[in-house]
């Protein structure tokens, strides 16, 4: 955009872009904030007034409060280390020519297009049922007692649920990447006296790295975020609090909105110290 | 060591032979060229020497030794890609030390090594960066270092000059050649540029559609072609073909004449023709003559001073003059 005129227009046409997606950040962020510093009990007297940081105290000082990290970084890592492990895997897999490449791959995405809330109620009533679901006649057939997933096991039924769902957006982006690797690396790699093991670890992964880091950001974004899955499926007990549910509990069952709001810049301030860090690491993967 | 004999090799892709039985020996220390062009199967015949590919049949041996099975890592080749395949998040020492760290070489050995391939390459000021910061033709003699340390039979070439410029391709092919002489060591190099054949190469192969057309020096592949094909790609400008009466004269179905044993001149010869494009390099003028018997390619040693449309007369020099029977093969 060279001329002064061009670049007056540029601005005037991407203007209501801008301040749609100003005021759709900036209200709520301001509502959170103004509201972290009142006591406000819609059920119960409503706006008593303001505060102070009574609310950031009792919301770090409630005994919910670490436990409820604790689960929202396991959640995340576990899912991260299960979706990109299976996902280098899958994209290996899928980069081979094969008979209906095209269908496997539209397969393999599939789930990914299905809402979060409908993946996990499937999850919840036709695998993990203890009495009906596959997995509890799996366990049956060989005589085993059926395990009750989401109360004896929550978080590695959570994490095998939410992993279901981004598995195919990291094989996806993973086999995007190792589409483009070079084949005559590999070649020379393999003259040079690799085995298939080194030539992975020493060719593909280094190849793939800008992806994973992509990988991670996003995830890391949309995963510490996450609730419908809990929501439908143990409705934050047995130990499956994150952050954004305990949030949600202060707010909608609690009826205490200042309460809410603080966990809520909370939760922001958590975001944001996990963006800085991948931030620099991706920053860094970027550039080279 | 580095003496590679085929026998018989085949290679199918499905149901199409792209190359048909073929027999050929390389001897040690050569520089063998295999030239031909796009689509010939020099390429894949240079991926079945280094095991890349696999072999629908025959034998290759590598200095006596059977090696059709080997995998490509215990055939002792080295081979220099079309795309240099240098390790992009690797140094330029990461990168000419992963053979020998494949290896399991000692790291003081390695060290040591690769600081004389640097130098040998004059690579040795580049050693931290990685290969996205290089050149071209430093990319290329990484690729060349890479090989160099492995100490292999014989190196094998695929295109390497082709990405470069042309005033680096020069460069590079005197330096591949001194290296060939510096070392001794077999080379294989493949290439569809006929100059790079006939400067470069001790011997060499002139393939077409995976048969070999013929084998021989450059000199005796340019005084000596066997038929009309090598006659044609050896030689640049390339070689006139004429056919019908002139060619009956001379008891052929076609001669061919190169556009060097041509004499020209503004007022007698055997042919009239009306020059058309004049191409003047200064050294030599390149002039296409149309003639009676088609357009007819000269050579002419320095400046000629003629323009499109003069009148010329041609004269080929009979002693130079290849004949060709109906099938194109030379005749004696």
């Amino acid at each position: 955009m060279a001329t002064q005129q061009s670049r007056s227009a540029a601005r005037l046409m991407m203007a209501p872009a801008v301040i749609l997606l100003l005021g759709w950040m900036l209200v709520p962020l301001i509502m959170t904030l103004y509201f972290s510093f009142k006591k406000y009990l819609p059920l119960r007297g409503g706006d008593l007034g303001w505060v102070g940081f009574d609310n950031y105290v009792s919301f770090v000082t409630s005994s919910s409060f670490w436990p409820s990290i604790q689960t929202t970084l396991i959640i995340v890592g576990g899912v991260l280390v299960i979706t990109l492990v299976l996902g280098v895997l899958l994209a290996i897999l899928l980069d081979q020519p094969m008979w209906g490449q095209g269908i496997v791959r539209i397969l393999v995405i599939a789930p990914f297009f299905v809402m979060p809330t409908v993946s996990a109620l499937v999850w919840k009533n036709m695998f993990m049922d203890p009495i009906n679901g596959i997995l509890a006649h799996l366990w049956r057939f060989f005589g085993a007692q059926p395990v009750e997933w989401l109360s004896q096991a929550s978080m590695p039924s959570l994490i095998i649920i939410i992993s279901w769902q981004w598995l195919p957006f990291a094989t996806l982006i993973l086999l995007t990447a190792i589409q483009s690797l070079d084949s005559e690396q590999l070649e020379a790699a393999e003259m040079d006296g690799a085995p298939v093991l080194k030539r992975f670890w020493f060719i593909t992964l280094p190849h793939l790295s800008r992806a994973i880091t992509i990988v991670i950001l996003i995830q890391t974004i949309f995963l510490l975020g996450i609730f419908a899955e809990i929501f439908v499926t143990t409705g934050g007990a047995f130990g499956t609090r994150t952050l954004s549910y305990l949030i949600f509990q202060r707010v909608l069952e609690s009826q205490n909105i200042g309460l809410g709001s603080a966990g809520g810049v909370y939760a922001i301030i958590l975001a944001n110290i996990v963006a800085i860090f991948l931030m620099r690491i991706v920053g860094k993967n970027l550039d080279a | 060591m580095g003496q590679i004999e085929l026998k018989g090799v085949t290679k199918r892709f499905g149901e199409v032979e792209v190359i048909p039985p073929l027999d050929l020996k390389i001897d040690e220390g050569e520089f063998v060229v295999f030239v031909g062009p796009s689509g010939c199967g020099k390429s894949t015949l240079l991926r079945l020497i280094a095991g890349l590919e696999d072999v629908s049949g025959g034998v290759i041996e590598i200095d006596g030794t059977e090696a059709t099975t080997l995998p490509p890592a215990k055939r002792r080749l080295a081979m220099v890609f079309q795309s240099y395949a240098l390790y992009p998040h690797m140094s330029v020492k990461k990168n000419i030390a992963f053979p020998l760290k494949m290896a399991k070489t000692d790291p003081k050995v390695i060290e040591e090594k690769v600081a004389n391939a640097a130098s040998i390459l004059n690579l040795t000021d580049y050693l931290d960066r990685r290969p996205g910061q290089l050149s071209g033709g430093q990319r290329q003699r990484v690729a060349i270092g890479r090989a160099i340390v492995r100490e292999p039979a014989a190196f094998l070439f695929d295109e390497p000059l082709s990405n470069l410029d042309a005033a680096l391709r020069v460069n590079m092919r005197l330096e591949i050649s001194e290296l060939h002489q510096s070392l001794g060591t077999t080379m294989i190099y493949v290439t569809h540029d006929q100059v790079e054949a006939m400067t470069m190469a001790d011997k060499i192969v002139v393939l077409q559609a995976g048969r070999i057309e013929q084998v021989g020096s450059p000199l005796e592949l340019y005084r000596a072609p066997r038929n009309r094909f090598v006659a044609g790609f050896i030689g640049s400008p390339k070689m006139n073909f004429v056919e019908g009466e002139e060619a009956a004269k001379h008891n052929a179905h076609a001669i061919g004449i190169r556009p060097e044993h041509i004499e020209v001149s503004t007022t007698e010869g055997l042919w009239q023709g009306k020059v058309g494009v004049a191409e003047h390099l200064g050294s030599d003028t390149f002039l296409h003559v149309t003639t009676a018997h088609g357009v007819i390619n000269v050579r002419v040693g320095g400046e000629m001073g003629l323009r499109h449309g003069d009148t010329v007369w041609l004269t080929p020099d009979a002693s130079q003059m290849h004949r060709f029977d109906a099938k194109g093969l030379a005749l004696a």
